[in-house]
């Protein structure tokens, strides 16, 4: 027998070879700019963040819940890993993911691997940097709107992962576009209220707890405990 | 405000994923899933395969080896997974950070 659980995770046979190679190059540039984000930026508090983080989206994905039809969705976790991290090093933590879950749990496709780690990596994560800071540039700087920017964003990244992967089973000649896109885009629009809902109370738990560390929050949001201790070594007045 | 300190987070955040993947999971809906749902309607799923690497799995389709109750194999799954994925996560953040280029010009990242 043999089950493969997929949700947005292609496995091997989906894509042709020039569709998953393209994929990987896009998947290990984006993931080579965001170790050298990490090894310039990444400061002391955020290093035991990346691992949290990778290990709750870990956990995230394993949670099924039902949605209409006899069908099932998961939290994907780019967004939530953009607006904590900032964009590339979010783009590392789905890498970390999606690299576990294909080798040691058969989860996704190895040739395929580049072409997860854009969909539901690289594609959300840089998305969410774009429209979350985006967005709170002309909308009041408050943390309602910027919560529901976060959760629009996070619906709105499920659907371009959803896009991304019928245009590349598509390109591969799996299945056309035609019928692959409405289903695809369907289900996902479901799913990805699941994802809106987990990555809005995730983040408003992080910024009650520990405001410092969302890293897309507008500094209004974050700057309401400054004058308490860094707790980094390199703290900065 | 009430402020965590990070590692008192880090531990609360580490916990909380640890028992939803080990005590949530089992339970979690275990009909297809999105593209799974979509390959199945649309007829192509079964262009679907392991790779070779894959065969050897360790903990394939997210069930404990030699467990024999589901459940159980599914949890043990979840708490090996994320203990694995922190793990990994936070010495890949550690490494990397360690070669700042501000330690020293040995570092020798290409800019």
């Amino acid at each position: 027998m043999i089950d493969l659980p997929l949700a947005l995770h292609i496995p091997d046979g989906f894509l042709s070879g020039d569709v998953a190679a393209l994929a990987g190059v896009v998947a290990i540039a984006a993931v080579a700019y965001g170790l050298r984000v990490a090894n310039v930026e990444l400061d002391e508090a955020r290093i035991p963040l990346l691992g949290v983080l990778a290990a709750f989206i870990f956990a995230g994905q394993m949670l099924n819940f039902p949605i209409a039809g006899g069908t099932s969705g998961h939290f994907l976790g780019a967004t939530l890993a953009a607006v904590l991290l900032g964009p590339w090093l979010a783009c590392l933590v789905m890498a970390v993911v999606l690299a576990v879950q294909a080798f040691a749990f058969a989860d996704g496709g190895i040739s395929a691997l580049g072409a997860n780690v854009l969909n539901m990596g690289v594609l959300g994560a840089l998305l969410a940097g774009l429209l979350v800071s985006g967005a709170m540039s002309v909308l009041p700087r408050t943390r309602g709107s910027f919560l529901a920017v976060v959760g629009v964003v996070s619906w709105l990244a499920v659907m371009v992962g959803a896009a991304a992967t019928s245009l590349e089973l598509a390109v591969s000649d799996t299945v056309p576009l035609a019928t692959s896109l409405p289903a695809m885009l369907g289900v996902h629009s479901l799913i990805g209220i699941g994802e809106a809902v987990i990555t809005v109370a995730a983040v408003s738990a992080v910024l009650a707890a520990r405001p410092d560390l969302v890293a897309l929050a507008p500094a209004e949001l974050t700057t309401g405990t400054a004058a308490l201790q860094p707790l980094g070594g390199e703290a900065q007045a | 405000m009430n402020r965590l300190s990070t590692r008192i987070f880090t531990v609360l955040a580490l916990a909380l994923a640890i028992g939803l993947a080990t005590a949530v999971s089992p339970f979690a809906s275990a009909s297809p899933d999105g593209l799974e749902k979509v390959a199945e309607d649309k007829a192509f799923l079964d262009q679907g395969r392991l790779a070779r690497i894959q065969e050897d799995s360790p903990i394939p389709d997210y069930a404990f080896p030699g467990v024999e109750n589901e459940r159980v194999a599914t949890g043990l799954a979840g708490f090996v997974g994320t203990l694995a994925v922190f793990a990994i996560g936070y010495g890949l953040a550690f490494v990397v950070r360690r070669r700042a280029p501000r330690a020293g010009p040995a570092g020798g990242a290409p800019a």
